[in-house]
């Protein structure tokens, strides 16, 4: 019993660093039909950022408290940077060509962000332990938890909330759903289409951010650590079904318990399980689990 | 039994929609009959129908004798049925004479070269032999759309609105190559329109759709004149 | 009939990569080597993007032909280059005519998403393989070609030889190939692939055909590209590998069967004098170059070739 509760709650705490990846992910691909394979690049400028920021506040002396709150700057700052010269920038002359063309152009946005990084911040790593020892552990049964996994769930849930409550209960949010149906339509009936993919994008970008920011503490920052992140995303995404937030979660929630059970019982499984899970679920239903309806073509 | 092709019964909706509703049709040999209806009045959700594109919810489809209902569209195109499209469907980076080439490969034709050579010629197509399809005038790009389909030598022909997006000076011209083309040649022709006179001028058969129902089926005189076809195809309003 | 110059190109550059066999230095024939190897690999993504679809994974044929032909040699004690280059092929072909019958339902991002799990689980199982040597992967030499015992020195210059035969065999098959019926009807299928059903052809059996081929092509690629480095690790498989074999695809064009090969070269020349030079932004200088191309080349290189002749 120990050990199934063990799977479910590392599994729940992976899931919720998958769907925070995700989220950002998922909600450009459906606004702007855009796989960003920079979010990558963006986690990693999110962690670096949150290392240099909050190591300075701790190094100088500050509350403890506050670094929690450096880490979330971090990541608004990133978005709020990165996100529109991204796609001010670079994707307002591309759009229009074919999703793939897109993706590669994302990918060399990606290769250039990575040098970029070494370039800022050098090829040594950074490490920021103290916002993740600093609450501790807490028990379950004879295990000992870190509370920051706790930090780390709550805030997942925190942030899919805020983006449901944002999508479907403002008026902004409707005006996004318009767009992710029909862009042209949406345009038609006065919809500042522009602002529209500004807005995801930047927001997007926030939350890739956040993600590296938060998972910043956990590990040391060094060159690389957006590769792996890119194609854990993805596959997830492409579970949920692109452009489904709902999808996002629940995909987050059966690849992270799935990864959590091949760690435990079968741990040279553990790289490759979650790709297993994409092509099975690919392979029940092609498009992902939520996936929008098509238009007749003839 | 002369029919070549018979529908028996057929019902699709799309939730509330009803694309087709207890549609009952049979096509005699070698006929040339026009459908005609307003937009969304299920032409083309028939033409989709019997050419496997969709399922219908009930219903049988007979081609000579065979039923259709399951089949995809490449194995109803290999029993003999071939389409054009109401946006003609090309291969847009191709040329022309590649665009011929494909279907001549595909029909495995013995000698492609020459065959596309007389296909270019009897649709006049010549001239734009070397344009890639994307960058042709519509009314050409129509003619391509069913010169590729005449390929296949087949027996049933269905077209969807063949002149649609046309010149008007031009409409005439399209349909007198493509009834020339079948002609002779034992086709049977079904073809959706909106131009009256083209309906008028080139079928033996009217069929009138409105809301997924046959409203109306005869002799194009008989058919136009009708009460019924003038109010909710035409659209002429009846003056008492 | 414009006329077609690609066989008398291919045995030109036929010729000249033979004599470099014999002359060239060490480091330039690595060089070249490796290119082939990758060349040929790219040469079935463009068989692959002439039917309309990317692949994110040929890393994972790339991988299987290179572990394939290296545990031939370490393991069951076969070091004849020849049968090694064999397994490699034979391997990756098996395995894309497995995964086919499942990918080639699949297009877009789909394909490309699905193509690049599938790459990730070889690299997954491998990094997890101690036997395999892990992260480190292992080394393997290759001391005989079909049965005849090569002098120590000269492997290197007859494994290359013998790719370049292989890519002039295989270059000019594509060719062949391309300008066929199947090959027309890829690009149909890239186009249109509803009106190619409606004309009443398969699909689903010309992109399996294709994919079972470009999967083929990777692993004579992994094959000859274990040769040429005389070791193997999990990186072949990784996705940033299937992400070069595009890059390198993009930068050539599809335009021809020899633009894959000479993109190589460039490519695998600039990576030389970038690792010397300036390591630091080898994947800026990447990305920069791939933006450059798509948004004022869309063609890839060879586009610049074509119109200068044309001039």
């Amino acid at each position: 019993m120990n050990n199934l509760l063990a799977v479910v709650f590392d599994g729940v705490v992976y899931s919720s660093w998958l769907f925070l990846m995700a989220a950002g992910l998922t909600l450009i691909y459906g606004v702007m039909k855009i796989l960003n394979i920079a979010h990558g690049s963006l986690y990693a400028l999110g962690g670096y950022t949150a290392a240099t920021i909050a190591g300075a506040w701790l190094a100088a002396g500050q509350a403890a408290i506050g670094s929690y709150a450096m880490l979330v700057l971090a990541a608004l700052l990133v978005g709020v940077v990165m996100g529109p010269l991204l796609e001010r920038g670079l994707l307002k002359w591309m759009y229009g060509k074919d999703e793939v063309v897109l993706l590669l152009v994302t990918y060399a946005a990606f290769l250039i962000l990575e040098d970029a990084i070494k370039l800022i911040w050098g090829v040594e790593s950074m490490l920021l332990p103290d916002p993740y020892s600093l609450p501790g552990n807490f028990h379950i049964g004879t295990l000992a938890y870190p509370v920051y996994n706790l930090l780390l769930i709550a805030m997942a849930i925190l942030v899919g909330l805020a983006l449901a409550w944002a999508l479907y209960r403002t008026r902004q949010g409707k005006l996004l759903l318009a767009v992710i149906h029909d862009r042209e339509m949406s345009a038609t009936m006065g919809i500042n289409v522009n602002r529209v993919y500004l807005a995801t994008f930047t927001v997007g970008s926030m939350l890739a951010a956040l993600g590296g920011a938060l998972t910043a503490p956990m590990i040391a920052v060094s060159p690389g650590i957006g590769v792996e992140v890119i194609v854990l995303s993805f596959a997830v995404v492409v579970v949920g079904g692109l452009g489904s937030l709902g999808g996002a979660a629940i995909g987050a929630l059966m690849v992270g318990i799935v990864r959590s059970a091949a760690v435990r019982y079968w741990p040279e499984a553990e790289l490759f399980t979650i790709y297993f899970v994409m092509a099975l679920v690919l392979i029940a239903r092609p498009k992902g689990l939520f996936s929008a309806p098509e238009a007749r073509k003839i | 039994m002369s029919a070549i092709l018979v529908c028996e019964a057929l019902h699709k909706s799309f939730g509330a929609v009803s694309a087709a509703a207890d549609v009952s049709l049979s096509f005699e040999r070698e006929s040339v009959t026009s459908l005609i209806g307003a937009n969304g009045a299920g032409k083309t959700t028939l033409l989709n129908m019997v050419t496997g594109y969709l399922r219908p919810d009930s219903g049988r489809i007979l081609f000579d004798g065979r039923e259709l209902v399951g089949l995809d569209p490449r194995r109803i195109t290999a029993l003999g049925m071939s389409r054009s499209f109401q946006i003609p469907q090309l291969f847009h980076s191709l040329s022309v004479r590649e665009n011929l080439l494909v279907a001549e490969g595909i029909a495995a034709a013995e000698r492609a070269e020459e065959a596309t050579d007389e296909v270019l010629r009897r649709f006049n197509l010549a001239q734009y032999g070397a344009q890639p399809a994307a960058l042709l005038p519509e009314g050409v790009r129509k003619l391509l759309d069913v010169a590729m389909a005449l390929v296949a030598k087949p027996k049933v022909l269905l077209l969807d609105e063949p002149t649609s997006g046309v010149a008007a000076d031009e409409k005439y011209g399209i349909m007198d190559l493509v009834m020339g083309a079948v002609r002779g040649q034992g086709v049977t022709v079904l073809f959706v329109e909106h131009d009256m006179d083209i309906v008028s001028r080139y079928s033996g058969r009217v069929v009138a759709f409105y809301d997924g129902r046959v409203i109306a089926d005869g002799e194009p005189g008989k058919v136009l004149g009708d009460a019924e076809v003038r109010r909710y195809v035409i659209g002429e309003e009846a003056h008492a | 009939m414009s006329r077609d110059r690609t066989l008398p190109a291919l045995a030109v550059a036929c010729a000249l990569l033979l004599a470099a066999a014999a002359l060239a230095p060490q480091w330039l024939l690595f060089l070249l080597a490796l290119a082939l190897a990758k060349g040929l690999v790219v040469l079935g993504l463009v068989l692959l993007m002439r039917t309309g679809l990317v692949s994110f994974g040929q890393g994972l044929y790339f991988g299987l032909g290179a572990y394939a032909a290296a545990l031939l040699s370490h393991r069951a004690g076969f070091a004849d280059a020849a049968l090694m280059i064999v397994a490699g092929t034979v391997c990756a072909a098996a395995v894309a005519a497995i995964l086919g019958l499942l990918l080639a339902r699949y297009r877009e991002i789909f394909f490309a998403m699905l193509s690049l799990a599938f790459s990730m689980i070889l690299y997954g199982a491998l990094v997890k393989s101690a036997a395999l040597g892990s992260t480190d992967g292992f080394n393997l030499h290759a001391k005989a070609f079909a049965g005849m015992a090569l002098a120590a020195g000269l492997e290197r210059r007859v494994f290359f030889a013998v790719s370049v035969v292989a890519m002039f065999c295989v270059a000019w098959l594509l060719h062949r190939y391309l300008a066929s019926h199947w090959g027309r009807l890829s690009a149909a299928i890239r186009d249109n692939e509803l009106r190619v059903e409606y004309l009443g052809a398969s699909v689903y059996r010309v992109v399996y055909v294709n994919y079972v081929a470009a999967g083929a092509l990777a692993g004579m690629g992994g094959a000859f590209a274990a040769l040429a480095v005389g070791h193997v690790d999990p990186e072949t498989a990784y996705w940033t590998t299937s992400g070069e074999f595009v890059f390198i695809a993009i930068l050539g064009g599809t335009g021809n069967v020899l633009a894959p090969f000479l993109s190589a070269a460039v490519f695998e020349g600039l990576r030389t004098v970038a690792n010397q030079y300036a390591p630091n932004v080898w994947q800026m200088s990447l990305g920069l170059a791939m933006l450059a191309i798509i948004m004022f080349l869309p063609g890839g290189l060879w586009t610049l070739l074509r119109r200068r002749s044309a001039a």
